[in-house]
């Protein structure tokens, strides 16, 4: 038998990791341990050309112009009707990247890891990731772990960085609406929060409501292949339609309107957020995006949209008006009843209503 | 029939705003104590669609709004002691006591938890036999029932981790307070339907009486309101008084009377402190002498604390109709959502939160 070096741990065992196998301290320290979480979770399940190489960085080729975010994602719980952190983190990159018109190139993700996390869990997520990201076409190149103690973590946190090449002609954002543009939105709203809140208050709806959790990269390529000239995209978040209708007016200067009863909401969301005081204006989405393109092109392009199982929802809401000299733009919903009122962004979360 | 579009119609509000503006012939001041239809009237905007001389007062019906400083105070004390798990309603959270409010409270380290439901509270209170569960008990007779059965429950099961902090005010004194003020030009009142749902209707009857205002149950829907709206201009203009209910799909003339039942098993009726009103006599609920141990206020010994109001905010008459959230020099300024001085700031049922989000 050779020699083998003094207290080394051999850890090539086959068996995989069983249900009461969970995260420890170890996980993140640097070590052999931490080394065999690695291989046989993270290589085993993302497997690709520079995590195969463990190099502190990955190296990737891009000509032209690159669009750059990062994210973070805290949700509770991991696992939710429709998808999990892992699907979360990678959809949400993926979809911050095509708002800018760029084509998903790459993506980096960093786990903090609580002790106590059962290691199935982490291989779920790790598996859902990548499913995802192969259906996203993009590759997950680089990583890191750390490992805190039980009760600071919350299970898992997962951030992430993202990295693609601008495919749209000119520059897409709020400074680039004009008053006449068509605000249109690529289909129903407020899944996503519904579906998350329902799981963790342990609402049982006799409908269940599904987070729309979606690529949203086959829409916009879609567009900016048509020729359409596309003025503005933001996936509606956080905050749901009204905050990124408010974002869009205060960076525009435009004051933006929408006609409430076009605004598409299923039948069970509407229900839910009913019983629940909730505005589905409000509610986060994870699928859904606002497009702004001139008025004379929404016909057209709502029939690219359409086309894409992601936006075959997709209508129109409103437009964006002309500024008034000396009024601070806003948001102003026209209700089905022919009143008008203002719909501004809250101060905080939506907190349901007493009664 | 999903009772969401169906009393949303546009073309019914539209038959129903007309006959308003037929039948109207002088200007008559209603008020509505109810935080539902206040969101509900700012929503929709149906005072911008009604005639301007139907002048629509937004009472004292946002039972957050009316949950006294001293109260809050109280329950932010208890939130903060170690071992306490406060659990809430969620629209609670925001409003601010003399010092905080509940989500600082929370942020700072307190376990406080919002809940859907005062039963959940008694299942978390089941499963943490070693915490004290504080259950924040706020609203109109609407809540009392499910208020009242939580105690209820935790009672026959011996629970002795659990504990209402309980601030309940009742609506017939509301109105009597404000009718009986020598200021008072409020004509005709839209009666809260889901405390009718609870009560019935036979507190109203005297007062209609004594003090000649029509009084109609009404929901909280658009075609609700604008229904109230026109069997109380029709009242007025006729010249006769007295209590209507059309609010028949939710609220029978006796009420519920075994939520009645357990209301007057569970609490008592005593004096209550109200934000921007003062005390008014009989007002409010208490938990009953068989239940007094799953009062917070006495096991956490919380009577001594005691707050004043905020001298700038002016809600007590923006509560009682006398001005409108606009008129308030605060408004707007001092006073938004993110630095509230009082409650119908903060409330999503305070009539100036209504207007600083849909109108200002």
């Amino acid at each position: 038998m050779p020699d083998e070096p003094k207290n080394s741990l051999q850890l090539n065992c086959p068996v995989p990791f069983g249900p009461g196998d969970k995260i420890v301290m170890a996980h993140g320290g640097g070590g052999t341990v931490m080394n065999d979480l690695i291989d046989r979770v993270f290589r085993k399940g993302f497997g690709t050309q520079s995590v195969e190489s463990r190099h502190d960085s990955a190296i990737l080729e891009a000509a032209g112009r690159l669009a750059f975010t990062t994210d973070s994602f805290v949700v509770q719980p991991i696992f939710f009707p429709g998808g999990d952190i892992g699907s979360l983190s990678v959809f949400g990159t993926v979809n911050d990247l095509a708002m800018a018109g760029a084509r998903p190139m790459a993506l980096s993700c960093a786990f903090i890891l609580e002790e106590g996390l059962p290691i199935q869990d982490l291989e779920r997520v790790v598996s859902s990731m990548r499913r995802t990201a192969d259906e996203a076409g993009v590759a997950l190149v680089t990583g890191d772990t750390k490992v805190v103690d039980k009760g600071k973590g919350d299970g898992m946190f997962v951030t992430t960085a993202g990295i693609g090449e601008v495919l749209a002609p000119h520059p897409i954002g709020p400074q680039a609406i004009r008053p006449g543009d068509a605000i249109l939105v690529s289909g129903d709203l407020g899944r996503h929060g519904v579906a998350i809140l329902a799981v963790r208050q342990g609402l049982a709806f006799e409908t269940e409501v599904v987070s729309d959790c979606a690529c949203l990269w086959p829409a916009v390529k879609a567009l900016l292949e048509s020729g359409v000239e596309v003025h503005g995209l933001r996936d509606l978040t956080r905050g749901g339609l009204a905050a990124t209708l408010n974002e869009f007016t205060r960076d525009s200067g435009f004051p933006l309107s929408v006609e409430e009863s076009l605004v598409p909401v299923s039948g069970p969301v509407r229900s839910s957020c009913e019983i629940l005081g909730l505005d589905p204006l409000y509610v986060a989405n994870e699928g859904r995006f606002a497009i702004f393109v001139p008025g004379d092109q929404s016909d057209r392009a709502l029939k690219v949209l359409r086309c894409i199982p992601v936006s075959s929802g997709a209508v129109r809401i409103g437009k964006v008006e002309t500024a008034i000299p000396g009024e601070s733009p806003r948001v102003t919903l026209h209700t089905p009843l022919g009143s008008e009122r203002y719909l501004d962004l809250l101060s905080g979360e939506q907190l349901p209503r007493i009664c | 029939m999903k009772y969401l579009d169906e009393f949303r119609d546009p073309g019914m509000a539209k038959g129903l705003l007309r006959e308003i503006a037929r039948t109207l012939t002088r200007p008559w001041t209603l008020m509505e104590i109810c935080g539902g239809q206040t969101h509900s009237i700012v929503k929709y905007g149906l005072e911008d669609l009604l005639p301007p001389t139907l002048t629509l007062v937004h009472g004292p019906g946002c039972p957050v709004c009316v949950t006294s400083v001293e109260v809050l105070d109280r329950a932010m004390a208890v939130a903060q002691r170690p071992g306490v798990l406060f659990t809430s309603f969620g629209d609670m959270l925001r409003v601010p006591g003399s010092k905080t409010d509940l989500l600082k409270v929370k942020a700072a380290g307190g376990d406080v938890r919002i809940v859907y439901s005062p039963l959940d509270a008694v299942q978390i209170a089941r499963d943490n036999p070693t915490r004290e569960v504080v259950f924040f008990a706020v609203g109109f007779e609407t809540t009392a029932p499910a208020n009242a059965m939580a105690v209820y429950q935790a009672h026959r099961e011996g629970l002795k981790n659990f504990s209402l902090l309980v601030s309940h005010v009742l609506v017939p004194p509301a109105m009597e307070a404000i009718l009986s003020d020598p200021g008072n030009k409020v004509q005709g009142f839209l009666a809260a339907g889901h405390v009718c749902t609870v009560m019935g209707t036979s507190e109203y009857v005297p007062l209609a009486k004594k003090y000649k205002v029509p009084i109609v149950v009404t929901g909280f829907e658009p075609l609700d309101v604008l229904q109230g709206i026109l069997l109380c201009v029709r009242q007025l203009e006729k010249g006769s008084y007295g209590v209507e209910n059309p609010y028949l799909r939710t609220a029978r003339d006796g009420g519920n009377p075994g939520a009645q039942n357990l209301i007057s098993e569970v609490f008592r009726v005593i004096t209550r402190k109200w934000r921007g009103l003062g005390e008014i006599s009989a007002s409010g609920l208490g938990l009953s002498e068989p239940y007094a141990a799953y009062d917070a206020e006495t096991k956490f010994s919380l009577q001594g604390i005691s707050a004043e109001e905020s001298p700038e905010c002016r809600s007590g008459e923006v509560l009682t109709g006398k001005i409108r959230p606009q008129a308030c020099e605060a408004f707007g300024k001092t006073c938004t959502p993110e630095h509230p001085l009082g409650a119908p700031m903060v409330s999503s049922e305070g009539a100036c939160s209504a207007y600083f989000r849909y109108r200002r």
